[in-house]
């Protein structure tokens, strides 16, 4: 089995609440980093840092220009910047156009993770209204990468899942229990101590 | 022998397009955020047809045009008027009333792009009574950017939104005091850079610019790695008076400057920091 470095997750209309139920499970000494794009208004403040962090074994905080991404760790991207993946795991942060109308957008996330650590991410897509995600889960299943799709009947609205499952046929179609598992797996997987 | 794969070759030809536009033209990108330039150069690569990097370096070495191109591409171009209004209340709080206290303020707005944060600056300065004396130097490395940037002439689609920003900024008057339509276009009021000398300047290669008062360098450093985001730090440090102010981007820092410490903050969250006078603690 392939030995992970990094996992991104997408979502967008109700996400908060799936992130949430996703993220529950995972201890505090979770052996990999989350980086989350959830789509957000340009101007809102990252209340989900502030909620996800009350709720969570997980640290949370806001992802940081050039910052190196830590193991137990959750990173969510800062209102009107895309984030991007570096090949040592550090982030940039980019005020360049929207994709899919969204800044910051999923592809962005997972297209630059694709290319930096290429089958050593694990990259997850979640409830949403609209396409954002999908060529970049595609991207990340080409490398080899792990690529898993929340259930389009459990997702709260099943057009993004249905639309990444359609474009990226992804390894696994689950619902968060089970991804939340299979996160628990794959991080035990690469971190055996 | 092994074989690279897609990805690795990639990631060679790119080193190697880099290092031709720099012996070629002299534009060093080498030490910029490597996911940022694979990202825009991929784009310049599809929209010419071209199948991989060494077909790009191919054309770009052989055709001036299309290195211009790809130059423009490389350039961040989105910018916005009192982008971050916050940021420009702040300034006018914290910054402009210390300004004021010098005869002949200087100002160097570095990597300004099309313009939108020149004329935003200038219509600051001139509510606070400090346009007619304030010289600014308006920079970027993309000649074409800086002739919009010197026409100031921009799609009215973005008014209303720039209007929201300017009533956020603190602004006093009516924001269509600053400009003309012109069909479906606005024209920046040109009396607003009477006092704005545009000019080509690379941050990353250039020599100091100007002694200045203060330097706004906004969403230019979040795509330089951290040892070209110390030297340029250090050009800044060199071109500021003591006393003088240093403001960047929402998400940028000084963190990864080896002269972080020659700087006091005035405001974490606006990214506002100043030089410290001589012997200052």
């Amino acid at each position: 089995m392939a030995r992970y470095k990094l996992v991104v997750i997408g979502a967008s209309a109700g996400g908060l609440t799936a992130i949430e139920k996703l993220l529950a499970p995972l201890p505090k000494d979770f052996g990999l980093p989350i980086v989350i794009v959830q789509h957000i208004s340009p101007d809102s403040e990252n209340y989900m840092v502030t909620l996800l962090n009350n709720n969570l074994a997980l640290r949370v905080k806001e992802a940081d220009e050039k910052e190196v991404v830590k193991p137990g760790t959750v990173y969510i991207a800062p209102p009107n910047f895309h984030v991007f993946i570096e090949e040592d795991l550090s982030i940039t942060l980019s005020v360049e156009e929207r994709v899919n109308f969204s800044r910051p957008s999923i592809d962005v996330l997972f297209e630059t993770a694709a290319i930096s650590i290429g089958n050593q991410v694990v990259g997850i897509v979640l409830t949403g209204g609209n396409q954002d995600g999908a060529m970049g889960l595609k991207m990340i299943k080409d490398r080899g990468g792990l690529t898993i799709v929340q259930s389009a009947e459990e997702a709260q609205v099943a057009i993004m899942p249905s639309i990444a499952i359609k474009t990226s046929h992804p390894d696994y179609v689950l619902t968060l229990s089970q991804i939340s598992d299979l996160l628990l797996r794959v991080a035990g997987d690469f971190n055996p101590m | 022998m092994k074989t690279p794969s897609p990805d690795e070759i990639n990631k060679i030809e790119l080193d190697l397009l880099l290092e031709a536009v720099y012996k070629g033209y002299g534009f060093d990108f080498r030490n910029y955020s490597k996911a940022h330039i694979l990202r825009r150069l991929t784009y310049f690569q599809n929209v010419n047809g071209l199948q991989s990097f060494s077909q790009v370096q191919d054309l770009i070495l052989h055709n001036k045009s299309k290195m211009k191109e790809l130059l423009g591409e490389l350039s961040i171009k989105v910018t916005e008027m009192f982008r971050d209004p916050a940021f420009y209340l702040t300034l006018r709080k914290r910054v402009i009333p210390l300004l004021k206290t010098y005869p002949f303020p200087k100002i160097w707005i570095a990597g300004c792009s099309t313009g939108e944060e020149v004329y935003s600056m200038a219509i600051l300065l001139r509510e606070e009574g400090l346009l007619k004396r304030t010289q600014i130097f308006a920079t970027d490395f993309n000649e074409k950017a800086i002739e919009k940037a010197k026409k100031g002439v921009y799609s009215i689609d973005k008014i209303k939104h720039y209007t929201v920003n300017y009533q956020k900024a603190g602004g006093k008057n009516s924001f269509s005091d600053y400009y003309r339509v012109i069909d479906n276009r606005v024209e920046i009021d040109p009396g607003l850079r009477q006092n704005v000398q545009f000019a080509l300047h690379n941050l990353v290669s250039d020599a100091k610019f100007e002694t200045v008062n203060m330097i706004s360098c906004r969403n230019v450093l979040i795509y330089f790695n951290k040892e070209l985001q110390d030297r340029v730090i250090n050009l800044f440090t060199d071109s500021l008076i003591n006393g003088g102010y240093l403001v960047l981007g929402m998400k940028e820092s000084l963190l990864f400057s080896s002269k972080s410490g020659l700087y006091k903050t005035i405001d974490n969250d606006r990214k506002i920091f100043q030089k410290k006078l001589l012997g200052e603690k």
